[in-house]
């Protein structure tokens, strides 16, 4: 690597052995079981959605590139990890143009704007997912049934809607777990919950598999295990607590941690590498406020989930609590005094 | 716009002071002033004419009589002044608005009254106006106004249509359209005046 | 540029100046705005009077004329013209013939983004609410505004059920039910995917009816008590 004789470089000079594209290909290969199971659960539809918003993603990543006149950076996996996410993310009957879109707006306004990877405030498939469920709200929010009979021999109408064009349902499931117990007062089975039986985003479904994911990731010392155990024991003692308070109106924690994006958020995109704290103890905090937050707008707000919003927002402080906290170095700058 | 004489280089014609605040200084684009109405009334083109056109109204007429007044109103209570006359205007041009249509009063809403506010119009008042004579003032607001109005019809235009599928309330796209709920939200403003910021000052580089 | 005039190179005025330059400028703008408003006060009144005369004939299907009512504080009924001062106010409606086809309300209430004030037709003939019409919502498009634009929606309101019981109140309160889930005559069939929107109409109608209905009919018997025969059922076409 060293041409020249006299090689100049910042820090970090230690490097620990994992680059930024093995940690990326690993992340990859934690989330590829999370994208069979959703693809046995729904199908054809799944599988079409995540590889379009993929695609959307690796496309506008290399035209950026090109266009920003850098050598193209789609090999280090970054963009196909947005893309898959946000796959993950979006129900599975949703238009192939509007997932295309997702992956692309990820790239250029949760990513590029801010300079390309490593820069990015917020994690950009949630960026993506925050404008499309901005734009298209209904098509955001119409579910598709997990486990139909021909979902390996046909394809949703949806899905196939042309660009620009509003999106035709032939099958809309009930609400996912959350808005039946939001609107309807329904709790659904924890044990349901757990494998997936249910409708919702792609990768809202099985938990157990997200959960295998994030522990080969964290075992491989390639993810942060403070951030999901903060994220999920926060979100399961607030939620504990008001259960505790008043079981009648509040569901129970095990089903607050299973139903919805929380696992999948907590384990995938909470800990983006980038977007999130650096100490340790920013870490716990970090995570402490997106289960706080989630529970809060699951339970108060207006909305069915409020995973998204708790990840963007934490995203946003999450400089402000690495500075809040960080260690003064002995005889230099005077303590910060409350402003 | 082939060939704009840097401020100070020539004579400034009376041309040049009319066409600065169309494309060199746009208030919009360039200056980046008065965004509060810039991203909260450009939802349809509508709207963004109409706002656009009452803010011109009330920089024209307080800049004349800003030119007017000029050396008459002492210096320490100048800003005040200004103020007054321009609320004065701007109270005018909401019962106008109220007299033409009470619909479209419903639709610009609080904003008529925030034109008080906006920065444009003082600035012009307390850079151009006070300092020079009222023909130059008028050719000052009126290209100054123009723009305004020139770039929140280009927000409005490209809201409208992503938004609603429509311009000027006439269906642009066929049957079934996909609108992008996000666009007439005020989430949409921003971006498309990101947009725009980007496009002008692409073209902008290019000529300079 | 001999004749520009630099404002920070005068001296220092005194206050007499100061004060005759800011009077004489409040005077002026004074009477430009006098000027206007009373030039453009009668059409700004005819318009807004035009505006709201259309929505109550919205929800009063049939209706070509309207009266303004106020309620009072004790919830009586009394004239426009008289000394006290109402505390809502409610339209009545005739049609060509002159004969009252019901009565229009407004109300409001929290909705998902702001409040939604509404108006909604009362019969007191079929006991039925006849007609709904939004007058002002800040509801998500595409999503909470489909209370305004839904037909299937708007059709809850050709006939709801607003019947009283003996001791003179509602007998089934006015809600809002799940999408394809209404069985009752007084339940309102809601909006998957406006489920909050939908709600708060039901709820604003829900809290409205109970509180003016019961009066509206009181007072509709007193007028209408010599004659007996309910005359007119047109009112449904719409």
């Amino acid at each position: 690597m060293l041409k020249k004789t006299l090689h100049i470089s910042s820090s970090p000079h230690i490097f620990k052995g994992h680059t930024t594209d093995q940690i990326m290909k690993n992340v990859v290969w934690a989330l590829l079981p999370v994208v069979f199971y959703s693809v046995y659960a729904f199908g054809w539809n799944a599988l079409l959605v995540i590889a379009t918003a993929t695609l959307g993603s690796v496309i506008t990543e290399h035209v950026l590139c090109r266009l920003s006149k850098k050598e193209t950076t789609i090999a280090d996996y970054s963009a196909v990890i947005t893309g898959i996410l946000l796959g993950l993310t979006l129900p599975p009957a949703f238009p192939l143009w509007m997932a295309f879109v997702g992956g692309a707006l990820g790239i250029a306004l949760g990513k590029y704007i801010f300079g390309g990877l490593g820069y990015n405030v917020f994690n950009p498939a949630l960026v993506a997912r925050a404008v499309l469920q901005a734009a298209f709200p209904v098509a955001i929010t119409t579910w598709h049934p997990a486990f139909l009979p021909d979902r390996f021999s046909e394809v949703a109408s949806s899905v196939l809607a042309l660009p620009l064009m509003q999106p035709q349902y032939d099958v809309i499931s009930g609400a996912t777990p959350l808005s039946a117990f939001k609107f309807e007062g329904y709790t659904t089975p924890a044990s349901e919950l757990a494998f997936g039986l249910v409708s919702g985003s792609a990768g809202e479904t099985c938990a157990v598999i997200i959960i295998l994911g994030g522990i080969y990731l964290i075992a491989r010392n390639m993810m942060n295990w403070r951030i999901p155990a903060a994220v999920l024991l926060s979100a399961f003692l607030l939620s504990g607590a008001l259960y505790l308070v008043n079981s009648e109106l509040y569901p129970s924690p095990v089903f607050m941690l299973f139903s919805g994006g929380l696992m999948l958020g907590a384990v995938f995109m909470a800990t983006d590498m980038v977007s999130s704290p650096i100490t340790p103890l920013g870490l716990w905090i970090y995570g402490a406020i997106i289960g706080v937050l989630t529970i809060v707008i699951r339970v108060w707000g207006g909305l069915p989930e409020g995973v998204m919003y708790s990840i963007l927002l934490a995203n946003a402080i999450s400089p402000q609590i690495d500075r809040l906290i960080k260690n003064r170095v002995y005889g230099t700058t005077p303590k910060m005094k409350a402003v | 716009m082939t060939n704009n004489p840097p401020p100070s280089a020539k004579k400034i014609t009376s041309t040049d002071e009319f066409i600065k605040g169309l494309w060199r200084d746009n208030p919009v684009f360039v200056q980046v002033l008065g965004m509060c109405p810039v991203l909260a009334v450009s939802n349809t083109a509508e709207n963004a004419l109409a706002m656009g056109l009452a803010t011109a109204f009330v920089l024209l007429m307080s800049n004349i009589l800003v030119s007017l007044l000029r050396n008459f109103v002492p210096k320490q209570v100048r800003i005040a002044s200004y103020i007054l006359i321009i609320a004065t205007f701007v109270t005018v041009t909401d019962y106008a608005i109220q007299a033409i249509s009470v619909e479209l009063h419903k639709a610009l809403g609080a904003f008529i009254s925030l034109i008080v506010v906006n920065c444009l119009i003082l600035s012009r008042a307390e850079a151009f106006a006070s300092k020079n004579t009222v023909s130059k003032s008028v050719l000052d607001a009126l290209g100054m106004g123009l723009g305004f109005t020139f770039a929140l019809l280009c927000l409005g235009a490209v809201r409208e249509l992503l938004g609603n599928g429509s311009l000027f309330g006439l269906a642009v796209f066929p049957e079934g359209f996909q609108s992008w709920i996000v666009m007439i939200l005020p989430a949409g403003g921003f971006f498309t005046l990101a947009a725009w910021l980007l496009v002008i000052n692409a073209l902008q580089t290019k000529k300079a | 540029m001999s004749e520009t005039v630099n404002i920070a190179s005068q001296n220092p005025a005194g206050s007499t100046k100061m004060l005759k330059a800011m009077v004489g400028i409040g005077v002026l703008s004074a009477l430009l705005i006098v000027v206007t408003f009373e030039l453009t006060q009668p059409r700004v009144q005819q318009l807004k009077a035009e505006a709201l005369e259309k929505a109550i004939f919205e929800v009063l299907p049939g209706a070509v004329s309207s009266r303004t009512f106020g309620v009072n504080a004790e919830g009586k009924l009394i004239a426009p013209d008289t000394e006290e001062s109402p505390v809502s106010l409610v339209y009545a409606g005739y049609d060509s013939a002159d004969q009252l086809v019901g009565y229009a309300v407004e109300a409001s209430g929290q909705g998902y983004a702001d409040k939604i004030r509404i108006l909604y037709g009362y019969n007191p003939k079929q006991q039925q609410i006849i007609g709904f019409q939004v007058l002002e919502s800040k509801e998500t498009p595409g999503l909470g505004d489909k209370i305004e634009k839904e037909q299937r929606f708007l059709d809850n309101f050709t006939a709801l059920d607003v019947g009283l019981n003996k001791e003179g109140n509602i007998a089934n309160k006015v809600t809002t039910v799940k999408q394809g889930a209404k069985v009752n005559a007084w339940e309102i069939d809601g909006i998957t995917g406006a489920t909050i929107s939908s709600r708060a109409v039901g709820d604003i109608i829900g809290s409205s009816t109970e509180e003016v209905i019961p009066l509206l009919f009181d007072n509709y018997k007193m007028m209408e008590t010599p004659k007996a025969n309910p005359k007119k059922n047109e009112n449904d076409d719409k």
